[in-house]
């Protein structure tokens, strides 16, 4: 007679119920709150990324363009306030769940945007300046980083997205409120700025 | 077309401004997802010519140019005509269609996008995360004013599209150690089949397990405790339990159907995109 089957249970016990346990935690998503969280994080960096690429371009632009419309000291100078405004201020590091940090963060970020666009439309009317080689090449630079920006927010938007509909859906809900306390959902881009296009110069 | 909405919700009477309030959130739910759903063409070839702007020869001749460029340096360069945006900017669809077509290496994003749009006079070369440090977005912009624009102006498409690939492929390959080194450098993902066997056989142990220690004896139990089977010996039970231990074959197929992963499979006749990515570099013009 084979051992019986309460032996072998018995003997068993232990170890499968961890295996058990194990495969049924992870089949129901425990991981996945922590995991979406760090999508969402690198989504943002990459957000940050692409503004801190946009203030490197400005001072150069900048310069140029004074080289040409000196005249036009109002544009330039709202476009190196802004600059100075998005570059020096503070990020904390919980900028993500603060909905008013964030909300600071974006306000700085949209008046250079709008800043930038003026400065750009001004420049128009200087035919020097846009044939100017350096110009062009930095209003390339300016345009692609300004798309970049467009589509790196999205990408944050969604991964947001993501993240918070599990905070608040079943299973992920069930965690939030136990292993995941600390969980808060994260703060998102207003649709009416993702909206604004970067500005469109024809030649 | 969302200010034609607009407008009209504006000149409904004051008082019901609740009701515009609900009706101007309607319209514009409707018309941002229709927005959203954009329609993309199927990836053909390397050419894909949906506005119909290019003969046949001049077609097997790009199609010749950039299979040859893959075959050197594993970036991936297609051309993609359209019949219209679908109301959408040209830097929004260019990133999506090639997101959508994963053209680029996977790991390495290097693809390029080609995108004439002749209804709307747009034009753009959409660059892939890996190369926007060679073809920058300074670069792409005097290919399109200088090669591309001026022969589209005289209504030239096969011409500028032709000399646009020319210059694009110019720069991919312009310096010769800097391609061979980004040829050789492997692919991040060459891991995952040993991965994905890794769990399978993994899972299907943990489930043979439970299966034949909790399981089988349990049912064979019962089965004896009902007096529909006879008790056996030792030698029995196994052969009995091997035989049916088609219960560890469902966790292993299971689990490597995951590994279906259509990477690798780049060149040949059937092009497909081999799963890079886009974030927005190139830039764009229009004539």
């Amino acid at each position: 007679m084979f051992p019986s089957a309460e032996k072998i249970i018995r003997l068993a016990r232990l170890p499968l119920a961890a295996a058990l346990l194990g495969l049924l935690v992870s089949g129901c998503g425990v991981n996945n709150i922590p995991s979406y969280e760090e999508q969402a994080k690198a989504k943002w960096s990459d957000v940050l990324n692409q503004y801190q690429r946009r203030a490197e371009l400005i001072p150069n632009l900048v310069e140029t363009v004074k080289g040409y419309a000196a005249q036009e000291r109002q544009v330039l100078e709202a476009v190196t306030n802004a600059r100075a405004r998005a570059t020096s201020i503070q990020i904390p590091a919980d900028v993500l769940t603060d909905p008013e940090a964030f909300k600071r963060f974006q306000e700085a970020q949209a008046q250079l945007t709008g800043a930038l666009g003026r400065l750009l439309a001004v420049s128009e009317r200087y035919p020097d300046l846009k044939s100017n080689q350096n110009f062009l090449a930095l209003q390339s630079q300016l345009e692609g980083t300004e798309n970049r920006i467009a589509v790196a927010r999205r990408d944050y938007i969604e991964a947001v997205r993501v993240y918070n509909t599990e905070l608040r859906t079943f299973p992920g809900v069930v965690w939030a409120s136990t292993l995941y306390r600390n969980a808060k959902p994260m703060q998102t881009f207003t649709v009416a700025e993702d909206v604004t296009r970067p500005p469109q110069v024809r030649f | 077309m969302r200010l034609a909405v607009r407008s009209k919700i504006a000149a409904l009477p004051l008082r019901a401004s609740g009701m515009r309030v609900a009706l101007a959130a309607v319209f514009g739910g409707l018309i941002s997802v229709a927005a959203l759903a954009l329609n993309f063409p199927t990836l053909t070839g390397r050419v894909v010519d949906d506005a119909g702007i290019l003969d046949q020869p001049t077609r097997t001749a790009l199609t010749q140019k950039l299979a040859d460029l893959e075959a050197k340096t594993t970036d991936q360069l297609v051309v993609a005509t359209l019949r219209s945006l679908q109301g959408t900017s040209i830097e929004d669809f260019g990133y999506q269609l090639g997101r959508y077509w994963k053209i680029g290496q996977q790991g390495k994003n290097n693809g390029v996008v080609l995108i004439v749009v002749p209804s709307e006079r747009k034009v753009r070369i959409e660059v892939g995360y890996g190369l926007e440090g060679t073809l920058t977005d300074a670069v792409t912009k005097l290919i399109i004013e200088n090669s591309i624009l001026p022969r589209f102006r005289a209504n030239d498409y096969p011409g500028g599209i032709a000399r646009g690939v020319d210059d694009i492929i110019q720069v991919l390959t312009g310096d010769a150690e800097e391609w061979q080194r980004r040829a050789v450098r492997p692919a991040s993902r060459q891991t995952d089949p040993f991965q994905w066997l890794f769990f399978a056989i993994f899972y299907g142990v943990i489930a043979w397990i439970i299966l034949s220690s909790i399981g089988f004896p349990l049912i064979y139990s019962l089965l004896v405790a009902l007096g529909i089977v006879k008790k056996r010996p030792r030698k029995g039970f196994w052969n009995w339990a091997n035989s049916s231990s088609s219960g560890s074959s469902w966790g292993s197929s299971g689990w490597s159907s995951g590994s279906g992963s259509s990477w690798g499979s780049s060149d040949g006749g059937g092009f497909s995109g081999g799963g890079g990515s886009f974030g927005g570099g190139g830039s764009s013009g229009s004539w």
